[in-house]
């Protein structure tokens, strides 16, 4: 399959008063064409960094790349200058983010600021652009999009909003979209049109899509494969399919065992992972869920596991996984 | 729309009806009167002078009286000025007092935002520092002391700045200065803060997604929200300016409104006292009411007439 993005062993650290955090630490992943990745992980792993580098939307400093590539049809994105930057984003690469209450400005008529990157990116006159406007929100099933383009975002309703951020994002046809937990915010009927508009735009543009999202649920319909993400690393990532079913790291298994089912006995607890993610400022030597793993061996406190490949899609960072630990069960390690 | 303004326009004639009817009762439950501080008066011209000026009568009387002159626009005769009225006093101080204020709010408004604004971009860097010490400066030193180094540095090495009086532009140029930092300073703080909080919100994310550049993310996103709180301390700010300051008027020679605030309470001149204290009741209300029609035209989440609807 045809590559859009590559990322290659990022690193991305942030510059604090108390010392340097490392938010994401050397993660390595591919999209190819029409292709859903789902970036999945608790709060604080470190998808939504890795998203925001990709735009290179960081406050930098104190954000700084340590290490890494992002190749964007084979292009280094990491090494373009912001102008060049400018005229990717919102153009090739556009994104939509969590909160679509705050995420539009308050004080801009809604048609105004779909205008403007139309200006911008198709060098449209005002009047064209305007036109222009009211076809994406057609395109985005906003009913009366003539009305609708005069009024501010307070006057929209949650789902509308972020139905305007998918037209603003889809301005330019752009070959790779990222949704950085598009649903999060809103309620689950609404957020079931939304991923619906997001499959229906992604098959007519054939574009790629990152989803982040810390809701399998929504994995499972929609993506391709799936990463998952802890304290910064990748520790799993494959197929929809693999990652589902032959799951092989135990942070995943976990994740999965978490997701609350309809089947579930109403006197049944919901299962939680206990602990918190270990603290980014001095990350632990070894694996980093070492402290929250139930099936925690000594090797895995100072020594990092490496990847190890269960197909040709399907790979996990975990000491049970290594070839070694298979042959040596129940020798006691 | 007309409903809020007629309704708002109400409010404000209830306003400053209090501001005048609590005015009035403390000024004359104040012991004493214009007239007792002159020794040695006989006794004969004091009750002369009481009754011309009608403070022989009951107050209740005295304040209907004033009501009645006052609807008429007759803010009365000053009792220690023999020449003047107090509505000539007024009319001859405004304008310069009034012209003062103006070039001092422009210097403070264009300004003010603008080194707060720079101060948020270059945050912890060299222009943050800069207008932040400025801004320090404005709000820390007294407009007495900065009047006295802009005549003692400024006006006695610079033949173009005369050192006090009032007459010629040059005249205006060094107490509007004066008269507009402490404002400016507030008012470059406000910026700061609020457009610090602005850039980290989602939209300003947002934009930059879009693509556009950097310069009209700020312009056109940042700015138009950050300046919110700005303006809404402008009311109380202009109205301050427009009227006048005691100090600085006194500093540069400056024949404007703001002596007579000072002048009336040490004089007990009863009618100066309600003259002036009306007249920046005056000023204020208007001033907020413009104030907030700005704030709705900036922010469209803000609707002065709810009932309206």
């Amino acid at each position: 399959m045809e590559k859009i993005l590559e990322v290659k062993d990022l690193a991305v650290s942030f510059k604090t008063f108390f010392g340097e955090v490392e938010a994401v630490r050397g993660i390595s992943f591919e999209v190819g064409k029409k292709e859903t990745v789902a970036i999945v992980g608790e709060s604080g792993c470190g998808k939504s960094v890795t998203a925001n580098s990709i735009m290179q939307l960081l406050p930098m400093p104190p954000a700084f790349f340590k290490n890494g590539e992002i190749l964007f049809n084979g292009e280094n994105l990491l090494s373009k200058s912001e102008k060049e930057m400018q005229n990717i984003r919102g153009n090739h690469i556009a994104m939509i983010f969590q909160d679509p209450m705050t995420s539009l400005n308050p004080t801009m008529k809604v048609g105004k600021q779909i205008v403007e990157g139309l200006i911008k990116h198709h060098g449209l006159k005002h009047h064209d652009a305007k036109k222009k406007a009211i076809e994406m929100l057609d395109l985005v099933a906003v009913p009366q999009p003539e009305k609708r383009i005069e009024q501010y975002p307070h006057e929209f309703s949650g789902g509308m909003r972020q139905r305007v951020m998918i037209a603003l994002a889809m301005i330019s046809d752009p070959q790779l979209l990222i949704a950085d937990e598009p649903t999060t915010a809103l309620d689950v009927t609404v957020q079931a049109q939304i991923l619906d508009l997001m499959k229906s735009l992604q098959e007519r543009l054939d574009m790629s899509i990152i989803l982040i999202t810390h809701d399998l649920g929504v994995v499972a319909d929609t993506s391709d494969k799936v990463v998952v993400m802890y304290a910064g690393q990748i520790v799993e990532q494959g197929l929809t399919d693999e990652i589902f079913k032959e799951t092989a790291h135990p942070y995943t298994q976990k994740l999965l065992a978490s997701v609350p089912r309809l089947d579930m006995n109403r006197d049944e607890a919901l299962l939680s992972i206990e602990g918190t993610p270990p603290d980014l400022y001095i990350p632990p030597k070894g694996c980093a869920f070492y402290d929250r793993c139930d099936k925690a061996m000594k090797i895995c406190k100072d020594n990092m596991p490496g990847f190890t490949e269960h197909s040709a899609t399907h790979a996990s960072r975990c000491w049970l996984n290594h070839p070694m630990a298979k042959t040596n069960e129940g020798s006691g390690i | 729309m007309s409903k809020y303004l007629l309704k708002r326009l109400f409010m404000s004639l209830v306003t400053i009806w209090a501001v005048i009817t609590i005015t009035f009762a403390l000024m004359h439950s104040v012991p004493g009167d214009p007239f007792r501080s002159e020794s040695k008066m006989p006794p004969a011209v004091y009750e002369n002078l009481l009754s011309q000026y009608g403070l022989d009568k009951p107050v209740p009387q005295q304040y209907v009286i004033y009501l009645g002159n006052l609807l008429q626009g007759d803010l009365g005769a000053s009792m220690k000025s023999r020449v003047e009225t107090v509505n000539d006093m007024v009319e001859r101080g405004f304008p310069v007092s009034a012209q003062l204020g103006a070039q001092a709010l422009l210097i403070a408004i264009v300004f003010g935002p603008a080194l707060g604004s720079l101060a948020a971009l270059y945050q912890n860097k060299f222009p943050d520092y800069l207008s932040m010490v400025i801004a320090i400066i404005g709000i820390s030193v007294p407009s007495f002391i900065m009047g006295t180094v802009l005549i003692q540095f400024v006006a006695r090495n610079v033949a173009y700045f005369p050192i006090g009086g009032w007459g010629t532009w040059q005249h205006t140029l060094l107490p509007s200065f004066a008269l507009a930092l402490m404002p400016l300073a507030t008012m470059a703080r406000l910026m700061r803060s609020s457009m610090l909080e602005v850039l980290n919100q989602d939209y300003i994310k947002t934009a930059k997604s879009k693509g556009i550049r950097k310069s009209a993310v700020i312009l056109k996103h940042a700015v138009r929200n950050a300046i919110l709180p700005v303006i809404s301390i402008l009311g109380t700010t202009i109205s301050n300016l427009l009227v006048g300051s005691f100090v600085i008027e006194k500093i540069f020679g400056i024949p404007g409104l703001g002596r007579f605030f000072v002048q009336s309470i040490s004089n007990r001149d009863y009618t100066l006292i309600m003259g002036t204290t009306i007249f920046y009741a005056i000023i204020l209300v208007a001033m907020l009411f413009i104030v907030d029609i700005a704030y709705m035209l900036i922010d469209p989440r803000i609707k002065l007439a709810k009932e309206g609807r």
